[in-house]
């Protein structure tokens, strides 16, 4: 049980310029799942490798439970780790694996005995005990890498996209079980992963980083529904939010040859800015086709995926050719090429020109 | 293949896979010949091993015997034997137990400026050993360690230091980084990552490795002759021994060689039982 405190901590690898992890400030509370997202490059895993002890931190300072780890090596930190090829120990059996780090502790053979085979059975791993990790499955050799993780009931758990290897279908039934067995075991954890459908339902709360930099960190919902800026809202939410550069015209934002409706709080929050470009976004689902009204243009690509459809219509923006992703439900037919009209029905979201969110 | 490389591949064995199979099998009995021919000789006459090749004959032990008995005055084979014996096991042990910790520092953790140190390793090599052995000989003569088995040890060691280290290092890069990464968050510390983790993945290395260093250390005669002329010189020297000024000694000089061959054949057998590949399968993924 710990929590995780990141203080402006920075990681700049030799002969770079850039730092790859940039003054990262982040709490992590006593129990908590927090996932780390970014794009490759984004430093996330860099985060992590600092919070494991593995990488150098350059500047600020790293806590577990209010104790400064900055220095402590990645031995003495009470944290257990689950890599993304596994990293198991080729030459010993699965029990051997898991209880390694218990062996290393000079825990008693009888005691390490018991937390292993609790552990497996935990995991649906008892039968697999006496093999070595060669003779496993991916799916198994996984739940093992899970095993040693879990059987040393260590503070923090730390998880380096530990499903990225696994085929989709084990994908998504493991992230449920492991999103699970997180809850009941109550190990503050931080997951590191590319993927934000994973880390949108896994998370408790998801930070998002971009070039080292923590852009945003907040529960799902907020990210989704409030992104503190247009890479964010970019990034979260699949497809992916319609975004686009718009022009302020006589006081107005025009998409296209549609002005577009704003809440009141946005309204007030443009009133109190100057400049004439914006960012303008607006979910697939936040839109619905019309017969008139609304932005005119014709449909080029239709997604069908049963439950809902996703159209994608074509239209003319600021002179050139511009197109937005619309969600429907699965019952309307639509084609290729048949003109449409596309209103907004939801939120919309304006960004500065900086990429910050007004609205 | 005669099938192309889009036909299908098993049992497409075609021709020139055929080919390739006796043309590496006349080539392996051309290297092995030489050595068959001199085992064969050592159970031969004099007179035999000297005249006409034959491939018939009456085998007897009579040239083994010779070679091993013991003369006065002369070097015994029983006495070079444990001279080799030991200057070989103890320079080999000393040469891994140095080895190891550096490769470590050279692979897992390099330390600083560890491409010069490689380098610096490997130009000990540079020198003929012919350009050195003067002033060997003296700070050996100056130590008082001619004519012993330490200044052997000594030597071998240093010899096979610079190749086993370059070598273990090869082989611990092989190492995969998150293992030892794994092992140092699972609490071990170096002494246990390197006995629990890295030794057993890079075991074949380490057998390869060691079973070079025997040989080169077994066979190793120059060091040997130069200052070691009287007692504890070792096999190699006990085998010129036998060639004499006068008479026939082509068959003697076979059973000594062979005698001289066996062990590094029986090192080579039990390391190469260690030398498996793919012992570090299903580590990652």
């Amino acid at each position: 049980m710990a929590e995780v405190t990141y203080k402006s901590a920075s990681r700049i690898y030799p002969g770079s310029e850039i730092p790859a992890v940039n003054a990262l400030d982040l709490e992590i509370t006593d129990g908590e799942l927090l996932v780390l997202v970014g794009p490759s490059g984004s430093g996330k895993s860099t985060a992590l490798r600092m919070l494991a002890g593995l990488e150098f931190v350059d500047e600020g300072s790293i806590l577990i439970n209010g104790k400064d780890v900055t220095l402590t090596p990645p031995q003495d930190r009470d944290i257990a780790m689950v890599f993304q090829n596994y990293a198991l120990y080729p030459g010993m059996t699965v029990a051997e694996n898991m209880g390694f780090a218990l062996k290393q502790q000079k825990v008693p053979k009888e005691e390490r005995r018991r937390q292993v085979e609790e552990a497996a059975r935990i995991l649906d791993l008892t039968e697999y005990l006496d093999r070595k990790p060669k003779n496993l499955s991916g799916g198994q050799r996984q739940r093992v890498a899970m095993g040693r993780a879990i059987v040393r009931s260590p503070q923090v758990f730390l998880m380096d996209e530990p499903l990225s290897n696994l085929d989709a279908k084990l994908r998504v039934q493991t992230r449920t079980e492991l999103a699970d067995l997180q809850a009941r075991l109550g190990v503050t954890t931080v997951y590191v992963t590319h993927d934000q459908v994973e880390a949108m339902t896994m998370g408790h709360r998801v930070a998002v980083l971009k070039d080292g930099i923590l852009q945003q960190a907040d529960r799902p919902r907020t990210l989704y529904s409030e992104p503190k800026n247009r890479f964010v809202a970019g990034f979260i939410g699949s497809p992916a939010m319609n975004l686009f550069d718009i022009d302020r015209v006589d006081g107005q934002l025009r998409l296209g040859s549609m002005t577009v409706p704003l809440s009141a709080s946005t309204d007030a929050a443009l009133e109190s800015t100057s400049g004439t470009s914006f960012g303008f976004g607006v979910r697939p689902e936040h839109m619905t086709l019309t017969t008139e009204g609304g932005l005119p243009g014709e449909v080029i690509v239709v997604e069908e995926l049963g439950s809902e459809a996703f159209i994608h219509v074509k239209f003319e923006h600021r002179g050139s050719d511009e197109t937005i992703v619309v969600r429907t439900d699965g019952e309307t037919a639509i084609d290729r090429g048949d003109f449409v009209n596309v209103t907004i029905s939801g939120p919309t979201h304006v960004f500065a020109e900086s990429g910050e969110r007004i609205g | 293949m005669s099938g192309g490389n889009t036909g299908p591949v098993v049992g497409a064995r075609g021709l020139g896979s055929f080919l390739l199979g006796i043309a590496t099998w006349i080539i392996t009995l051309l290297f092995f010949f030489p050595v068959f021919w001199m085992v064969l000789n050592g159970f031969k006459e004099e007179v035999d091993a000297n005249t006409d090749p034959k491939l018939f004959f009456d085998p007897t032990l009579d040239r083994f015997s010779e070679v091993t008995e013991d003369t006065t005055g002369l070097l015994s084979f029983s006495e070079a034997f444990a001279n080799s014996f030991w200057s070989v096991l103890i320079s080999t042990i000393v040469v891994m137990a140095m080895a190891i910790p550096a490769a470590y520092a050279l692979s897992i953790r390099p330390v600083e400026k560890w491409r010069d140190v490689l380098f610096f390793f490997i130009s000990t090599k540079f020198l003929p050993i012919v350009a050195a052995i003067l002033p060997l000989w003296i700070i050996a003569r100056d130590a008082g360690l001619l004519n012993t088995r330490l200044v052997l040890i000594i030597l071998y060691t240093a010899m096979n230091l610079p190749l086993a280290v370059w070598m273990l290092r090869s082989f611990f890069n092989e190492v995969p980084k998150e293992l030892i990464e794994a092992a140092s968050i699972d609490g071990a510390k170096i002494s246990s990552q390197i006995r629990s983790v890295i030794l057993p993945i890079v075991a074949p290395g380490l057998a390869a490795t060691a079973l070079l260093c025997v040989i080169f250390a077994w066979n190793e005669f120059f060091l040997a002759v130069q200052l070691n002329p009287v007692d504890g010189t070792t096999v190699p020297v006990w085998v010129q021994s036998n060639v004499s000024s006068r008479g026939n000694f082509l068959a003697k000089l076979s059973a000594a060689s062979t005698l001289a061959t066996l062990p590094v054949v029986l090192a080579g057998w039990v390391a190469q039982k260690r030398m498996i590949r793919g012992l570090a399968m299903g580590a990652i993924k």
